[in-house]
């Protein structure tokens, strides 16, 4: 079956073809204007691996980049997530007993936020909810069929309180500095209870209120050494660890008491 | 200085660690007791997770009890019959035990129950050692006749007699066994190695001499924690090697001046002064269950 250059059908798909390539055509150029092809943001760590080894009691990492105009930075950090269950406590006869428990998928292991102005003052709160800039912006609630929404609310908030106070979730967001207008600096301070695994750090660059570059550079944060191979050794040949431990605490207690009737 | 403990996952000071296995270590060549009662809530305390707390302090009592067992054998005071009778009923008791403790936990009210325990059991236990240690040394003051050296009752006539010389007693076998058994099932719900309940019961149910029972208490809590330890270790990989050393050589020094103490102790005196601390530990426990939490929320243990 042949179409003929003027058959209906031939000039519908010609008009869909066209309409298609407009789109096409406007949505490169929203595109071009958000993200310019030349990297108008460049970041990098000072370090992209954190070695966790016996003296380790936290880390403080630097990041540094430049942009091609000025703007805003903001910078968030994410730990690995994983599963995380909670209890709620509340009153029985007296006594405080955990009566409720929720299992919240995908917490960040750990999160921190750092920006050159106040975090209101740099993006509107949908932008802010939209890349997550900020706590309180964590899809960390309990689904909505476990619990209604205010309590929802109440158990993501008790969660955050609670990473809070272990230095998970750091309560300030931290300053990045800017050097003349294009060059920018922070530090991204890590506790020593911080978990191992790969971290995501983000950096956007903000203008008027505006999105218009990122990057996401990944750091990684692992045990090595004699740690390593002690935690290897405890979870690969668990059985012959046991037994070592309990060789280690017998010596010990043998030598103590040879030392002592010496002494 | 700060050490990076690989199991637990953070980072404390050594010498603190140090300086608390010492203090348990005192007290367990001092009484006989482990020590897990305190051990075990101090290093969740400084950030332990529980889990980790719980099998790590299980490895470091071995050390303190086996540094004790050698200082307490040296002067004669280890019951090695008694003791071999005593682990056979706490094995049996802790298999049932822990079968306990999963059927407790499906119900999802275990911590409530292990406190519930503490209290009860260190209150009952530490009241009554501290009223009898009293009493015993007020009569001593007084220079009244020397009580009977134990009380006869219906247990003297259960069968199976058997002769413990080195504890002076003549009695059925199955009171210790029993002893054992029912200590087994308590520590493997509450996670101790069950000194404390096993040094009041051999004084008092038994009518052991305290510096034996210090001396025999010790030589089973070997036993107990060894199966803890491989049981933790083998299972849910929570022993912390790192923090269980760092504990135990503070444990083994403090067990020794412990014993050197409590041999020049009278015996009442020792009754007395661990019935002042188990009441302390349980007092503490009891004000908790009644005190508003710091937060409703709280993380469980990780999944």
């Amino acid at each position: 079956m042949t179409w003929a250059l003027t058959s209906p059908r031939f000039r519908k798909v010609m008009a869909g073809t066209a309409v298609l390539s407009l789109i096409l055509v406007i949505g490169a150029a929203t595109l071009y204007r958000a993200f310019p092809a030349r990297a108008a943001l460049v970041a990098d760590l000072s370090d992209h691996l954190i070695a966790i080894t016996t003296g380790f009691s936290g880390a403080s990492v630097l990041l540094f980049g430049a942009t091609e105009q000025p703007g805003d930075i903001v910078v968030i950090v994410r730990g690995p997530s994983k599963p995380v269950l909670m209890h709620r406590k509340s009153r029985v006869a007296g006594i405080w007993i955990n009566t409720a428990s929720m299992t919240i998928e995908n917490v960040p292991g750990f999160y921190a936020v750092a920006s050159s102005r106040p975090l209101e003052d740099v993006a509107s709160e949908s932008i802010r909810r939209r890349h997550q800039m900020g706590v309180e912006y964590l899809p960390i609630a309990p689904p909505l069929t476990k619990a209604s929404a205010n309590i929802a609310e109440q158990w993501k908030a008790g969660l955050i309180r609670s990473q809070q106070r272990s230095g998970l979730f750091p309560n300030a967001t931290g300053r990045v500095n800017f050097l003349g207008q294009r060059l920018f600096r922070t530090r991204l301070e890590l506790p020593a209870n911080v978990p191992t695994g790969t971290y995501r750090v983000e950096v956007f660059h903000l203008r008027e209120g505006r999105v218009v570059g990122a990057q996401t550079t990944p750091l990684s944060v692992s045990k090595v050494g004699l740690e390593a191979e002690v935690f290897d050794f405890a979870q690969n040949r668990a059985a012959l660890y046991g037994l070592f431990a309990i060789l280690v605490a017998l010596v010990a207690g043998w030598i103590g008491h040879v030392v002592f009737r010496k002494g | 200085m700060q050490v990076y403990l690989p199991i637990a996952e953070l980072s404390v000071d050594a010498f603190l660690l140090l300086g608390l296995g010492g203090v348990i270590g005192f007290l367990s060549g001092l009484f006989g007791v482990g020590g897990g009662f305190l051990m075990t809530p101090m290093l969740i305390f400084i950030g332990v997770p529980p889990v980790v707390a719980v099998a790590t302090q299980a490895n470091n009592v071995i050390a303190s009890s086996v540094s004790g067992v050698f200082a307490h054998w040296r002067r004669g005071n280890v019951d090695f019959k008694m003791g071999w009778v005593l682990l056979g009923g706490g094995f049996a008791g802790s298999t049932v035990g822990v079968g306990l403790f999963s059927l407790l936990r499906s119900l999802g009210q275990i911590d409530l129950v292990i406190n519930l325990c503490y209290v009860i059991f260190l209150g009952t236990i530490g009241a009554l050692m501290m009223i009898e240690g009293t009493r015993a040394m007020m009569r001593r003051r007084r220079k009244a006749a020397p009580r009977k050296l134990h009380q006869h009752s219906w247990i003297h006539g259960l069968p199976l007699k058997t002769r413990f010389r080195k504890s002076r007693l003549y009695i059925s076998a199955l009171v210790p066994l029993a002893i054992g058994f029912g200590v087994g099932v308590l520590s493997a719900i509450m996670g101790v190695g069950g000194g404390f309940i096993l040094v009041p019961a051999m004084i008092y149910l038994l009518g052991m001499p305290t510096a034996m029972v210090i001396g025999t208490s010790l030589f089973q809590i070997i036993f107990v924690a060894a199966n803890v330890t491989f049981l933790q270790a083998a299972q849910n990989q929570t022993v912390d090697v790192v923090l269980a050393m760092l504990l135990l050589v503070g444990s083994v020094v403090g067990a020794q001046i412990g014993t050197r103490i409590g041999s020049r102790l009278q015996g009442d005196w020792l009754r007395l002064l661990l019935g002042i601390l188990v009441v302390a530990v349980c007092s503490k426990l009891f004000v908790d269950l009644f005190t508003p939490p710091v937060d409703i929320y709280s993380l469980g243990v990780p999944l």
